[in-house]
């Protein structure tokens, strides 16, 4: 950083208008900025560990594929920790709406109305009724807490030994596998959208941001507030749009092996031309977390339910004392969590292509870690959607990146829990440094 | 004329507790009543009751010659009745337009909560109430404790209170903030409101009311008009328990 402070000081235009440092004029959030810093170092240093394979656009892809159910899990996290609460049954409640998914494609609708796997129905009524499960549990976990007052931390406990056991009880135990293919479809490598759309859709993303960021200014000159020069948005545009393309241009890098290609071409009864290549693209899973990313965001930010769960989050009286049911609320959120690991369950038992009796283990230490390394603060009011899911990555990416340089798997939980403690301790100094709560 | 409030023969126990014991009480438009006690004498227990957050065991309240029924902050809302506590209103994470527009949100036609118009309309109703308001787009975290109070201020005027509790209102405050605080209450006085205010300074109420009524253990003791008693036959109420013409 060069040294704008001379500047200021020799010039020094006039009290009302304050120097501005660079950072400020962009209006970035500085703790975001530090974390995609602290996630870009993790990569970069595992990319020397491992003499460059760290960042290929192979394991890229594999990273995000694997991020994605922690992170759909851990955008629901924030607003229960943002309230106050704690949900420690995601990953046993992950296990009984796997479970019933799998029951339902491989044993309901197969016997009761002759749908089988294949079916083109098979995979949406199996989602259906993983949702409905997850909802379910989760607003009568909500529920519990909200009007019987019971903490948090107790429901969910409990519900963490119940509901991997009702996994368990509803299958006996057993692996039920292979699923629908279509239902695979939203685990990752099995399911993308291939080059040429994954570049479609890039370009309509860039699109949608670039007039997002423009509307937004429109609407703040509007009503005469004050905003940032226009080289600031520029920059924030170009920043944007680069990521964006950058992210497709590395998934279309990654390309299917002939060895498959040729099984496909195969399977379809034709001959594969010479040269052949084709790119796997943005997997249908990461397209569901980005849709859910945007979704949560605008729930958070632009309505009603999401002032109400940060309000309740700053101050429960005052919220209540506002006219908020905040009881309400709390089923509402607990539901909305309970939704979000339907989901996580649809893309963890896709990856597998099976539904086994473990799915999901620890995974509510994992997604609690990722909103709070995100900087989901656990006293409440605080946390940020965008946040938790980098907090997902930066834990993926140690995880695997720790497995690729062949840390012993004990020593790889040490380092993992390790951070976890060192990054909310950041976060403190950090809060106390700026000022903020 | 009609009273905008009356209370009549309001109780409510907590287990064995008589927190508020056959308390009747009114206010008019344009009034400042102020209510004085000890601690636990049942004053904010009271006022709790008429702003919705606790509900009476027996009593009736009436507003503007209507009874009434109040069983949440919401009820009381809906009746124009505003509160301003000393501690409770803000929501610290949230700024200042979040917080005056908490529940009652102004919202765009796709229904998504609009920022940008709650910002110009705090802008312009703090531009009338404290013009030193600038930190508009800050957690409330961040503001002194008069800011906050204005805020919470701001909140009754803009939804047309007719009715306005404040508890302590100046109890956090220093001397230049409670100043504007009094200020405050002097202008909306003058709009029409009725105001009840409780406050522990015997001279600010004396300042600032046209009528005190006095608590004790749950009692109302008596209510006088300001022009009619000194300092001393408050605190003696206060103190003593007894009503001043038994005295």
């Amino acid at each position: 950083m060069t040294d704008s402070s001379t500047a200021g000081t020799s010039t020094r235009p006039s009290a009302a208008k304050p120097k501005r440092s660079f950072l400020t004029q962009l209006e970035i959030d500085t703790r975001l900025l530090g974390m995609i810093g602290a996630f870009i170092l993790v990569c970069l240093v595992f990319n020397v560990l491992t003499d460059g394979r760290f960042l290929t656009p192979r394991n890229i892809f594999n990273l995000t594929i694997q991020t994605v159910s922690v992170a759909i899990m851990a955008t629901g996290m924030v607003f229960v920790i943002v309230t106050r609460h704690i949900d420690l049954s995601v990953g046993a409640m992950l296990a009984t709406c796997s479970a019933a998914m799998a029951v339902t494609q491989t044993d309901l609708l197969p016997k009761m109305f002759g749908l089988g796997l294949g079916h083109p129905l098979t995979p949406w009524v199996a989602i259906a009724v993983g949702l409905v499960v997850g909802a379910f549990i989760g607003a009568f976990q909500g529920w519990l807490i909200g009007y019987l007052t019971i903490p948090a931390f107790i429901v969910t406990l409990g519900g963490l030994l119940i509901w991997r056991n009702v996994a368990w009880y509803m299958t006996d135990g057993q692996t039920i596998g292979p699923l629908d293919d279509t239902f695979q479809k939203f685990g990752g490598i099995n399911g993308t959208v291939g080059e040429t759309w994954s570049w479609v859709i890039g370009i309509i993303a860039v699109i949608v941001a670039l007039w997002a960021l423009w509307s937004s200014r429109r609407n703040k000159v509007n009503h005469e507030f004050p905003v940032k020069p226009l080289w600031a948005e520029a920059l924030v545009g170009v920043v944007i749009a680069v990521g964006i393309l950058g992210f497709v241009a590395i998934l279309n890098a990654y390309e299917v092996p002939t060895a498959r290609l040729l099984r496909e071409f195969e399977a379809r009864g034709e001959v594969m031309p010479d040269n052949y290549t084709a790119a796997y693209g943005i997997p249908y899973s990461v397209l569901l977390l980005i849709a859910i990313a945007i979704g949560m965001t605008v729930l958070a930010k632009r309505t009603r339910l999401g002032r109400y769960i940060f309000a309740t989050g700053g101050n429960p009286d005052a919220a209540e004392l506002s006219g908020i049911n905040t009881q309400l609320l709390t089923v509402k959120i607990f539901a909305l969590m309970g939704a979000l690991v339907a989901l996580s369950a649809v893309v963890a038992s896709a990856r597998l292509t099976n539904h086994s009796n473990d799915i999901g283990t620890l995974d509510e230490l994992r997604v609690i870690a990722a909103a709070v390394i995100g900087g989901t603060a656990l006293a409440g009011g605080i946390g940020t959607i965008h946040g938790a899911i980098l907090g997902a990555l930066i834990m993926q990416s140690l995880q695997s990146g720790m497995a690729m340089v062949g840390v012993d798997a004990p020593l790889q939980n040490i380092v993992v829990g390790a951070v976890l403690v060192l990054a909310v301790w950041i976060d403190i100094v950090y809060r106390r440094r700026t000022g903020g709560k | 004329m009609t009273p905008l409030v009356e209370l009549k023969n309001i109780s409510l126990s907590f287990g064995g507790v008589r927190a508020v014991d056959n308390v009747s009480l009114d206010l008019h438009p344009g009034e400042v009543v102020g209510l004085l006690g000890h601690n636990g004498a049942g004053k904010s227990t009271l006022i709790k009751i008429l702003a919705g957050a606790y509900q009476m065991d027996e009593g009736e309240i009436w507003i503007e010659g209507k009874k009434v029924n109040i069983q949440s902050p919401r009820d009381a809302r809906r009746h124009n009745i505003e509160t301003i506590y000393q501690t409770l209103a803000l929501a610290d994470n949230l700024d200042a337009p979040s917080n005056l527009f908490l529940g009652r949100e102004l919202t765009n036609r796709f229904g998504l909560v609009d920022d940008a118009q709650m910002e110009a309309e705090t802008r312009k109703i703090m531009a009338r109430l404290n013009p030193n308001f600038k930190k508009i787009s800050e957690p409330v975290s961040a503001l002194s404790g008069g800011q906050r109070q204005s805020v919470a201020i701001a909140r009754a005027v803009y939804f047309n209170a007719k009715i306005l509790i404040m508890d302590e209102p100046t109890a956090a405050l220093g001397v230049h903030e409670s100043k504007m605080v009094a200020d405050l209450i002097k202008e909306l006085k003058a709009q029409g409101l009725g105001i009840f205010l409780i406050s522990h300074d015997t001279r600010e109420m004396l300042d600032l009311c046209d009528r005190v009524s006095v608590m004790k253990n749950g009692a109302l003791i008596g209510t006088e008009k300001v022009g009619d008693v000194t300092e001393d036959d408050i605190l003696s109420m206060i103190i003593m328990g007894k009503a001043r013409d038994a005295a």
